[in-house]
């Protein structure tokens, strides 16, 4: 959900360095995609990066699923002098937890979003106009169905592994639902096989707060400029439940923002340091994010439940034959252990290969993003995706020769001379 | 002046620990008792050593349960999946009877409820593997006499305070247990000097663990 509670990422020499967001575009006339609400929609552009090098059996791609409002740039800079490098460039590069020396790394701008892939802002190619609200409705099972195209149209016929947080896990869960064959491994964090009610009721605030703000205009206020004041809030708020109690103190405390003592001034709104911070969030937010993409993804995120479209978690995972890594954190309350081991029951009553822990981190639901984290984040995920990644050789050391259906498909992909 | 002394300390006589079988003993006898390509959980797996073995050789699906984040994290590095656990508090997230076997290797007596953690392995599996130091050995016994002086064991030499250790019993008293717990002792595999001795006499006396087959009634 990038937060970006810590302090920004330096580059310590182990950087993917330049990277540049490509595009595809998938789903063309007449093979559009079908949504989970009936709806047709396409062709769909989706915005994506890719780092490190796709190996000969083309059997190393990770496919990273962003968070809520995150987007393809996970790793690298995009200049020389860009500051700012991508949300996930702590895990992601040469000997970190995605190693790059290693692995060939997608990260794609999920569908309903606003960084490139197609969403309620882009142009409705039948009108000429803006999709605004006329944008069908979209689940994370339609955002999974758009991922795997991507890595059709990539010539990837089977992945090493998807990893993601948040709402990135429930991505990788639902792709290992809908996708079985696809995955070799599934890697999810801070998440959970459903929206909770708490997710669900905190979600219902920041609608509110968009839907009521009167610069919403029923969604098409692209001409006059955002609901700041509303997608602001919805910000504001949904931030204090990525983070945890001891983090807010821990970095604010009850310091004041600009003064040794309290004002006794019922109008000053930012006395205190963590009221800043959360205005400023909230502004920033506004300047980057799409406050229709906001109410399409939060509602995508409501509405995922797999015990709900698969029948229980156990039918909607025993069709794969992936191995799970699921990690909680002891902080997170937005996503809590609970929801992580309810997972990991479905799995193992499945009998899946799953392997779990609950880390002890301070940062609350954004532990997966804090770069100080990030070390022992990879001293997990590394070894995890290197015995995968044996165990998907060992398997299948000659595509050619298994005579498996799958691996031929894999041999004409990759035009393998026979 | 006279510099403070340190004061004497009184050499306490060497204190007799029972040996630990060695971890390759009781790898060994454990294989020994787990048919292959069975399902199997090892409780305490540490980093997964006994399972790797289990997996690659004996064509077994495993499952190891650990507390300790830098042994789940040697176990992930051998493939081994593993779920972190604390066995104090039972194992909730394992469904009934999803294992042929479940382990545990000389932890009983350091968990809170020993009874509670056999209970849970025959309830997740249909045999429960367990080894458990005998503090019923002579030594200990003659210690106990001689010196007054409570057991220790070797690869767990903590004073009597400060000790994982938090249960003390015999070849005796675990065959009480197991009866009271309604389960069947297939097997009692006394360890001697290192060795698995099937027919062992004076087992109690003799034996610094021992390995039992437990099964439901």
């Amino acid at each position: 959900m990038a937060s970006e509670f810590a302090e920004p990422h330096c580059s310590d020499g182990r950087s993917v360095g330049l990277v540049e967001t490509q595009s595809a575009t998938l789903f063309e006339p007449p093979d559009v995609l079908v949504t989970e609400g009936r709806k047709p929609l396409g062709p769909i552009t989706v915005a994506y990066e890719t780092y490190g090098e796709l190996s000969p059996g083309r059997d190393n791609a990770i496919f990273v699923c962003h968070a809520l409002t995150g987007d393809a740039h996970a790793a690298g800079v995009r200049s020389a002098d860009d500051r700012k490098p991508g949300w996930w460039d702590a895990f992601i590069g040469p000997g970190k937890g995605l190693d790059t020396d290693r692995y060939f790394v997608i990260c794609a701008n999920i569908l309903g979003g606003c960084q490139g892939t197609t969403g309620p802002s882009s142009i409705d190619p039948a009108t000429g106009r803006r999709f605004c609200t006329t944008f069908p409705f979209i689940t994370v099972g339609d955002i999974v169905a758009v991922h795997s195209k991507l890595v059709e149209h990539l010539g990837i016929d089977r992945l090493l592994a998807a990893i993601g947080g948040s709402l990135g896990g429930m991505q990788v869960l639902e792709w290992a639902a809908r996708f079985p064959k696809q995955l070799g491994a599934a890697v999810v964090l801070a998440s959970a096989a459903k929206l909770s009610a708490q997710g669900i009721a905190f979600n219902a605030v920041g609608k509110r707060a968009i839907l009521s703000d009167p610069g919403f205009k029923n969604g098409e206020f692209y001409d006059d400029g955002p609901p700041r004041f509303g997608l602001a809030l919805a910000r504001m708020l949904a931030h204090i439940t990525y983070l945890s109690e001891a983090s807010i103190e821990r970095k604010f405390g009850r310091r004041l923002q600009n003064s040794e003592r309290l004002a006794y001034e019922l109008l000053q709104e930012t006395e205190f340091q963590i009221e800043s911070y959360l205005h400023h969030q909230g502004k920033r937010f506004v300047e980057r994010f799409d406050a229709n993409s906001y109410l399409y993804l939060t509602r995508a995120m409501d509405y995922f439940n797999l015990a709900e479209s698969y029948g229980s978690i156990e039918s909607a995972l025993s069709r794969t034959d992936a191995r799970f890594l699921v990690v909680s954190y002891t902080t997170d309350w937005l996503f809590p252990t609970s929801q992580s081991k309810e997972l990991v029951r479905a799995l193992l009553a499945t009998r899946r290969d799953v392997t779990f822990l609950e880390l002890d981190s301070p940062y609350g639901h954004d532990s997966f993003l804090i770069p100080a984290d990030m070390d022992r984040l990879a001293s997990i995920v590394g070894p995890f995706l290197e015995r995968t990644q044996d165990a998907v050789r060992r398997r299948a050391p000659v595509p050619v020769a298994a005579g498996v259906p799958e691996a031929a498909e894999v041999a004409a992909g990759a035009a393998a001379v026979m | 002046m006279k510099k403070s002394v340190e004061p004497k300390r009184k050499r306490t006589p060497a204190r007799y620990c029972i040996p630990d079988p060695s971890v390759a003993v009781t790898d060994t006898v454990i294989r020994a008792h787990i048919e292959p390509g069975s399902r199997v959980i090892d409780l305490g797996c540490a980093d997964g050593r006994l399972l790797e073995l289990l997996r690659d050789e004996h064509g077994c699906d495993v499952l190891g349960a650990e507390l300790d984040e830098e042994l789940i994290v040697g176990a992930i590095a051998r493939g081994v999946p593993v779920i972190q656990s604390d066995l104090d508090h039972g194992l909730p997230d394992l469904p009934d009877g999803s294992f042929d076997f479940a382990v545990l290797s000389q932890t009983l007596q350091q968990l809170r409820r020993p009874q509670d953690v056999l209970r849970e392995m025959l309830r997740v599996a249909r045999r429960a593997l367990v080894v458990v130091p005998n503090f019923g050995h002579w030594r200990v016994r003659l210690q106990l006499v001689t010196q007054g002086r409570a057991p220790v064991t070797s690869t767990l030499p903590y004073e009597w305070y400060d000790t994982p250790n938090l249960h003390v019993m015999s070849m005796h008293d675990f065959r009480e247990l197991a009866e009271k717990l309604r389960c069947r002792i297939v097997r009692e595999l006394p360890i001697i000097k290192g060795r698995a001795v099937d027919r062992a006499w004076a087992a109690n006396l003799r034996a610094e663990s021992v390995l039992y087959v437990l099964e439901r009634h």
